[in-house]
């Protein structure tokens, strides 16, 4: 019951995006793909998630996931987009039940609700998505993925939240607030995949962390493992010195310091 | 207190209720169309005499049943398969502007029908045989097909349409589809020529049983394909990758939206001629008043575009009665205010 990518090569056309590819990811843990932009990590997630095609394996909870259908993926997984567009004038709860679509858990009606509240957005059933700030938009998609696989153990085994950049448009408070709610989710026994820019974040969040460059896998292990400055410097391709605070007097502030003035 | 009190107002619920609304709006419009037309038959004396089981008279009879009937019919049909043409081209889309009617959809439709009318006897003979009056809007079908499909592949990219892309690939497909549609037209002899004629001016004027048998069953099947397809576009919303996340069946959703557009463009065009902007005001109307869910929205749209298409007709024919004004000049005069306010008002909304 687990996620395992066995040797997965993905070309887009001519160019190589990743090669020979081997990874595994727990449930029950948060499990974090980091890397510089263009090192295959968002594709990485998409391969996972049945998007593109691949050469070699992938499976999730011992289904593959090249030849599962989409309704089987879907009581499996859910997938927060990178960026989503909506074509017409939806209200936020309408676009959480659309997460209900299918799936064992579908026609629970009262779940959209729930997973509003649990993003913080309780008061926002009947506003307009296209009316809603960038960071609110992405909370009410974190709602619909939340909906579809709302109960992060089943009988059947773990379910999964596949997260391309989950926080990317959320100021800092939101993103503690969704980084914990993936956390929470795996406590449960669920099993999050998430692409992250933010390595402080990932250090806060993170149980394992997957350090992706050019295509292939540099590191990978517990982040106080793998976020040192010989992998994080090699990766980026610039020198990176972790734990190490500035010496002049330019403010800094770090996530991990954060503590939430009222919980949500 | 009950749980359900607590749950915001539902806008689907609101657009379930609305379903009974439209379709007694509908049958109160239907006996009004009855009631109406050039000669001086009423329907009310002669739903009486039904009624009382005495004899219609033979003018009665006729105005009526050969004349009025085949005519609501026929603009019942046309109205529900073009409103619903229109919200699922929208919704495979994934924008409210697209219409069959103006990205081309009811050219190509348009051209598949002329080449019925002008090549019918070039067509060998077991394919006249096979297909007998329902040539036209078969070949209809497949032009409107042949169309949905092109310009689907080309202005969508990754799953995501450009509504530019689109728009543009409309104009030029129109214009393609106009082109060779003129040459035919060049080829044909006098009497297609008159068929054409009529075909073209966009108009239940034709009206007649023969049409309502030709056209009845494609509309029919492609508003039952279109029933099933509320969830699917509901998913297609959110983008094609979001769409199979979530579990649908992308590719099915996308191929059965693309022949119920086809059929619904195809078999409309091929008995009426082109009639515009029914598939664009309807759909968008329903959006304001009830929400944008697919699933009551495309009964709603049947519901609805049967209605005006209806009530258009009976414009149509008392306006400068005892002539006509083709149907389409009223829909249009009507519909491209409407258009233009849709565009200017969801600038902000449509994601260009």
């Amino acid at each position: 019951m687990t996620l395992a990518v066995r040797n997965i090569t993905v070309r887009y056309g001519p160019k190589t995006v990743i090669e020979g590819l081997t990874a595994n990811a727990v449930p029950g843990a948060v499990t974090a793909i980091v890397g510089p932009n263009g090192s295959g990590k968002s594709t990485l997630i998409k391969a996972i998630c049945g998007d593109l095609p691949y050469t070699g394996q992938i499976t999730l909870n011992g289904t593959d996931v090249a030849t599962a259908q989409p309704w089987e993926l879907a009581g499996l997984r859910g997938v927060l987009p990178q960026a989503s567009t909506l074509a017409f004038p939806f209200h936020a709860i309408e676009v959480v039940r659309i997460g209900l679509t299918s799936g064992p858990d579908a026609e629970h009606h009262h779940r959209a609700e729930a997973a509003l509240a649990r993003v913080g957005l309780a008061g926002y059933a009947n506003r307009y998505y296209q009316e809603l700030s960038g960071g609110e938009q992405q909370r009410v998609q974190l709602a619909r993925v939340l909906a579809q696989v709302w109960s992060p153990g089943t009988a059947e085994g773990p379910r999964w939240l596949m997260l391309d950049e989950p926080v990317s448009s959320l100021d800092i408070a939101h993103q503690l607030q969704v980084m914990t709610i993936a956390r929470n989710f795996a406590r449960a026994g669920g099993g999050v995949i998430a692409v992250m820019h933010d390595l402080n974040l990932t250090a806060l969040f993170a149980d394992h962390v997957l350090v992706m460059a050019e295509g292939q896998l540099l590191a990978s292990g517990h982040p106080a493992d793998v976020m040192t400055d010989d992998v994080l410097s090699r990766a980026y391709g610039c020198t990176l010195r972790v734990n190490t605070a500035p010496t002049d007097t330019i403010p800094y502030i770090l996530p991990h310091c954060a503590a939430p003035h009222a919980a949500e | 207190m009950a749980l359900a009190d607590h749950l915001p107002q539902s806008r689907v619920a609101r657009a379930r209720i609305l379903h009974g609304w439209l379709a007694l709006a509908l049958i109160l419009v239907s006996l009004f169309s009855l009631t109406v037309g050039a000669t001086e038959v009423s329907l009310g004396p002669a739903l009486w005499k039904l009624a009382t089981g005495e004899a219609l008279t033979r003018m009665e009879a006729i105005v009526l049943w050969d004349i009025r009937m085949p005519r609501l019919i026929l603009g019942l049909l046309v109205g529900s398969a073009l409103a619903v043409g229109g919200a699922v081209m929208q919704g495979l889309f994934r924008n409210p502007l697209a219409d069959p009617g103006l990205v081309g959809v009811s050219a190509g439709a348009g051209l598949g029908a002329i080449t019925a009318i002008v090549l019918a006897g070039l067509a060998p003979l077991w394919l006249s045989r096979i297909a007998g009056d329902q040539l036209v809007p078969i070949a209809a079908f497949f032009g409107g097909w042949a169309s949905t499909i092109l310009l689907y592949r080309v202005s969508t990219r990754r799953g995501r349409t450009s509504v530019a892309t689109m728009l543009l690939a409309g104009i030029a497909l129109g214009a393609l589809a106009g082109a060779l549609s003129g040459i035919l037209v060049y080829m044909s002899d006098d009497r297609q020529l008159r068929d054409l004629t009529f075909w073209g001016l966009g108009s239940l004027g034709g009206a007649s049983w023969a049409k309502v048998v030709a056209a009845g069953p494609i509309i029919a099947l492609a508003l039952i394909a279109a029933c099933t397809l509320g969830r699917g576009l509901n998913g297609l919303a959110l983008g094609e990758a979001t769409a199979a996340h979530i579990g649908l069946n992308v590719q099915r959703v996308k191929g059965l939206a693309i022949l119920t557009v086809a059929a619904a463009t195809g078999a409309a065009v091929a008995v009426s001629g082109a009639i515009g902007f029914i598939g664009i005001v309807v759909p968008h109307l329903l959006r304001l008043g009830t929400g944008p869910d697919h699933r009551p929205l495309l009964i709603n749209a049947a519901l609805l575009g049967a209605l005006l298409l209806v009530l258009a007709d009976v414009i149509a024919r008392v306006i400068i009665a005892p002539a006509e004004l083709p149907i389409g000049i009223v829909t249009a005069v009507l519909g491209a205010p409407v258009f233009l306010w849709i565009l200017l008002r969801q600038r902000g909304m449509v994601d260009l």
